[in-house]
């Protein structure tokens, strides 16, 4: 049987991942690196690694059985792993604790991180009061003004917003200017970054402590289930949640995989973040992977309705897959995902994330195409408080 | 010998250093970047960087981000600055012109295809930022292929392993940049440059250009009396910036002059 073994010593998933910074960045990397790989294997780390998600997080998270609105779709079961229920509602927690413990153990006393929709760095400022260091957020104007809710709830937490003014305002400019904090501090500073993307090592390590999704679904499936899933179904901005899932399961070849991206306004317009289903392999962020480009090779922006989607990059584990034919990349416009958004509401009382919603909403169009007594499993990555707002613009509704 | 060798063999014999100035290409619109490169050399630049635009400049700071906006609000492109160094390429073939850039540009177009057009238009050295030496093999190759000169980036965080990695690859020359931080910072520590520099000249046999917060003629002066060459940008970038567009190549004219002058007072022998 073959074994998943990916990234190589250097980071690439096939042709994708890698290191692809400024000379500046290389003597942090491999000191991150050298660390990560230490603690990776070290047993007290990992003890409180546990520990904290058991007790300040609150997992394991269950695997909740949407039974009423399965029935409704009139096909396959859909199951749902409710990383909604996580500390700070979404699964980005479960990164931002383990990046934290090792910035921690570096002996580093500043935080930085980018954020796009506020999650993250909600989630960074939550880590940096529970652990004592100072935090600061980088933030594109644009989401600054988009996420207001976001913005006050970092500040309570005693961080610091800084919006960035640069490029198209939003997520992947954050991006940009955390890197650029980071190259200047380095000494004092560690970069928690956000999702699966960057430079190797953080495709890599942002995916094993996103894996205990996917190792405690394995277990549940089996006490609660007997067997595990047909298929397993999660939204892809920069990919870390829907890795978190997937990675577990890589393996078990039997087990669809189905990464579902943003197509906004549609795959055809050019307002949509869907970069595996329409873009081509280039190089940002310090990775070679799919992005969302012109012919020039200038990074385009991008749209969706959820701003935890709104990225053009993807993670290089995500490209590999995509190529390799192990998962399907698929895209779901706004309005696929909004009404996924309210029949989850409606049917099962859980209001979700308007990313999770995406991959919600690839499930009600799978579910009636397959038998009653097929299992899809959706991570529900987050909860859809923080989108109240839009939502209801939407509906022509101002809070 | 190419244009880059010639030029720094040509300052060794005059005891001179090398003055490189950065620019933008599109910058502050694409009619002015073959003026601008013609009076940078005529008030005494050896070597042009050219800097292709790039919607993402992850090294930069905010002057460089700045004039790479301006140059991308014309829709310049990695194509249009070759064409760039083409049309100087007519009236100038002896200053060498470096372009200076990230990676996806040239992943958009090809190793292959880039270095063949880049060869053709005139280009002598390409520095991408965000390609470090471990994963480059193939576009080294093509450079190399096309007689273009790869130039690498070394800091002072690069261990000696590392600086022994780039001696393999580098041709042209290598920059040193001088701190820790992005382009345009201000806070460059002579001690440290002159103690990493003797430690990088006994492995590296290539001239070694300091560049990243150089600012004013004493600073210039001062690294000149270090390294081979002395690279400038965001300083001239402001100048580009600021000056009322009557003014702007008279303005760089008087800047880049200046720098000239304050280097060549420096001019030591370093051996
Ligand atoms: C709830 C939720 N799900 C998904 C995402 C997308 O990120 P990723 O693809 O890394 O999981 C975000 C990002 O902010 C999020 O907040």
């Amino acid at each position: 049987m073959k074994i998943y073994d990916l990234p190589d010593k250097r980071g690439h998933f096939g042709p994708y991942g890698g290191t692809f910074v400024a000379e500046t960045l290389i003597a942090a990397l491999e000191e991150l690196l050298a660390q990560y790989q230490h603690f990776r294997d070290d047993v007290d780390f990992q003890a409180e690694f546990s520990h904290e998600l058991r007790h300040y997080v609150g997992r394991p998270t269950p695997i909740y059985h949407a039974k009423r609105w399965s029935a409704h779709l009139g096909g396959a079961q859909i199951l749902l792993k409710r990383e909604d229920l996580n500390h700070t509602g979404a699964h980005k927690i479960n990164n931002t604790v383990g990046q934290a413990l090792l910035a921690k153990r570096m002996g580093k006393t500043r935080v930085i991180a980018e954020t796009g929709a506020g999650q993250h760095g909600v989630a960074s400022a939550t880590v940096a009061a529970r652990y004592g260091m100072e935090c600061i957020v980088y933030m594109g104007s644009e989401d600054v003004k988009r996420q207001a809710t976001n913005v006050y709830r970092m500040k309570l937490l005693g961080a610091t917003v800084i919006p960035v003014e640069s490029g198209s305002r939003t997520l992947k400019d954050a991006l940009n200017e955390a890197m650029r904090d980071w190259v200047t501090n380095v000494e004092n500073t560690y970069y928690i970054i956000g999702t699966v993307a960057g430079p190797h090592p953080y495709p890599m390590m942002v995916r094993d402590f996103q894996a205990v999704i996917g190792r405690e679904a394995k277990i549940q499936m089996t006490e609660e289930y007997g067997r595990q899933p047909d298929a397993l179904i999660a939204c892809v901005g920069g990919g870390s949640n829907a890795i978190g899932l997937f990675y577990p399961y890589i393996d078990n070849d039997e087990i669809r995989m189905i990464g579902v991206e943003a197509a906004g306004k549609g795959v055809d317009t050019n307002q949509h973040a869907a970069t595996l289903v329409t873009g081509r392999p280039g190089v940002l962020h310090g990775n070679r992977t799919y992005l969302i480009q012109d012919d020039n090779g200038q990074i385009i922006e991008t749209h969706s309705i959820s701003a935890g989607l709104d990225y053009p990059g993807v993670g290089p584990e995500h490209a590999w897959l995509k190529d390799s034919g192990r998962a399907e990349y698929v895209a779901v416009t706004d309005e696929e995902a909004l009404s996924a958004f309210h029949a989850l509401c409606r049917f099962e009382g859980i209001i979700p994330a308007l990313e999770s919603s995406h991959a919600l909403a690839y499930a009600a169009k799978l579910a009636p195409t397959l038998g009653k007594d097929k299992l899809l499993l959706v991570n529900l990555s987050g909860r859809g408080d923080k989108d109240m707002v839009t939502v209801a613009q939407q509906s022509g509704i101002d809070l | 010998m190419n244009r880059i060798a010639s030029t720094f063999s040509s300052l060794g014999a005059q005891n001179k250093k090398a003055l490189i100035p950065f620019i933008t290409a599109g910058d502050p619109e694409p009619a002015m970047t073959v003026r601008l490169m013609h009076e940078l050399v005529q008030a005494g630049a050896d070597i042009i960087e050219l800097g292709v635009p790039f919607s993402d400049p992850m090294a930069d700071g905010p002057t460089i981000q700045r004039s790479s906006e301006r140059a991308l609000q014309h829709g310049v492109g990695l194509k249009d600055v070759l064409a760039m160094v083409a049309e100087f390429r007519k009236a100038d073939q002896t200053t060498p012109v470096v372009l200076m850039g990230y990676a996806n540009p040239i992943e958009a177009m090809g190793y292959q295809g880039f270095a063949m057009a880049a060869r053709e238009s005139g280009v002598d050295g390409v520095l991408i930022v965000d390609y470090p030496p471990e994963e480059c093999e193939e576009w080294v190759n093509q450079l190399e292929h096309q007689s273009i000169d790869p130039i690498f980036l070394l800091s002072p965080t690069t261990p000696k392993a590392r600086v022994e990695k780039v001696a393999k690859l580098a041709k042209g020359y290598v920059y040193y940049v001088s701190l820790k931080g992005v382009t345009g910072a201000s806070h460059l520590d002579l001690t440290d440059v002159r103690k990493k520099l003797a430690e990088v000249r006994a492995i590296i046999s290539v001239p070694i250009g300091v560049g990243f917060g150089i600012r004013d003629g004493a600073t210039a002066k001062a690294v000149a009396g270090l390294a081979d060459a002395v690279v400038v940008g965001s300083r001239i970038i402001e100048e580009i910036e600021n000056a009322p567009s009557d003014i702007l190549l008279s303005n760089v004219n008087s800047l880049v002059k200046s720098l000239r002058a304050a280097i060549d007072q420096a001019a030591v022998p370093l051996s």
